[in-house]
């Protein structure tokens, strides 16, 4: 450690957008680069030494709970488990909140569209059997259990809507993480609510929506590949319609 | 924007299209090589009946494929929404079925 701080801190140029609903500008700060230092890093660094008024979310820091994403150099990105070295550009780093969500102030977005859209996908769980029954028998190797679980990873970070170019051109559109997990009801043999969820996803904003140019897939911080995913429920629906399937 | 019932309009649409449009470039660079007159040509598919059918099939699903496409574009891009897109969406499905339907009977009817 000593030999690190005899070094000269090499500083960076951090622009960061200020800003509310109504709108905002980038602001620069300059920040120390470290070792290992993540995107999530910088913006603290700058909240607790530079202004502390700057408004952001996250919750663990490890990758898990999906508050922190954020725009990095233009890409969104989970912050806490991004490096800088990774996307600094020119030693610069562009930091904004996530596209496609309606700011609530800096680098905070207003999510509540973004879980309304997980409802209307009809993406929970409808049971058919209570507590009182044995637990289901679920075989691991089954083509629906293994397409349900390449897909159930998913932590809600909100990077792959902030990616999809459907989104931006379509406020309607579900997205990508909510027909992603109901992609994973329809393949889960103990769930109920096949037939309203098939329903639900074949409406005005639903799955046919996507041109499958794969941006979520892209940015999935997870590798999940909600891509497939999609493709896989408009396969479903048209075999349904088509009266092919279940 | 496109629900289920469009999605599959412009799919069987395009399904259809394929086979037709090979067949119609295969068919146009294959009358030219010899020099073919457009003379020539009418005189071989004025009260064709199978060159009619080809071309209304050719034209029908031209009308439906592109205003769904037409739709999406205008949705996305253009900002597009309610009774003015499904009035879009007609009116080129319209004027091109139209159009189509023109030409296939100048060149198919006798």
């Amino acid at each position: 450690m000593a030999a690190e701080t005899d070094k000269p801190e090499k500083m960076m140029d951090v622009s960061v957008w200020r800003g509310g609903p109504d709108g905002g500008a980038f602001e620069s700060f300059k920040a120390p680069q470290q070792e290992s230092q993540t995107i999530l890093d910088v913006v603290t660094y700058i909240q607790q030494n530079e202004d502390p008024s700057l408004a952001y979310r996250f919750a663990c820091r490890v990758g898990m709970c999906g508050s922190c994403a954020m725009m990095v150099n233009g890409q969104p990105r989970w912050t806490c488990r991004t490096h800088v070295q990774k996307v600094l550009k020119d030693n610069k780093l562009v930091i904004a909140p996530l596209r496609n969500l309606p700011v609530i102030r800096d680098l905070a977005t207003d999510m509540t569209v973004f879980f309304d859209k997980w409802t209307a996908a009809e993406a929970s769980f409808t049971p058919t059997k209570t507590r009182h029954d044995p637990m289901a028998p679920i075989n691991p190797e089954t083509p629906e259990r293994l397409a349900a679980s390449e897909a159930i990873e998913c932590i809600n970070c909100a990077v792959c809507y902030a990616a999809c170019d459907a989104v931006a051109g379509n406020e309607d559109y579900l997205g990508p993480a909510a027909l992603n997990r109901a992609w994973t009801l329809v393949n889960d043999v103990r769930d109920g609510g096949h037939e309203s969820r098939m329903d639900a996803v074949s409406a005005a904003g639903g799955c046919h929506n996507c041109h499958s140019m794969g941006n979520c897939a892209q940015f999935c911080p997870n590798e999940l590949n909600p891509t497939a995913s999609i493709a896989g429920l408009k396969r479903a629906t048209v075999k349904a319609a088509l009266g092919l399937r279940k | 924007m496109l629900d289920l019932r469009l999605y599959m309009l412009q799919r069987l649409s395009a399904l259809i299209l394929a086979p037709l449009v090979l067949t119609h470039i295969g068919v146009m660079i294959y009358a030219v090589q010899g020099g073919l007159s457009a003379a020539e040509i009418l005189g071989r598919t004025q009260g064709s009946i199978p060159w009619m059918l080809f071309y209304g099939l050719f034209v029908a699903a031209v009308s439906v494929h592109a205003s769904i496409g037409v739709r999406a574009v205008a949705a996305e891009w253009f900002g597009v929404r309610g009774s003015a897109l499904s009035g879009l969406t007609l009116a080129v499905f319209a004027i091109l079925g139209i159009l189509g339907a023109r030409a296939v009977y100048a060149v198919t009817a006798l």
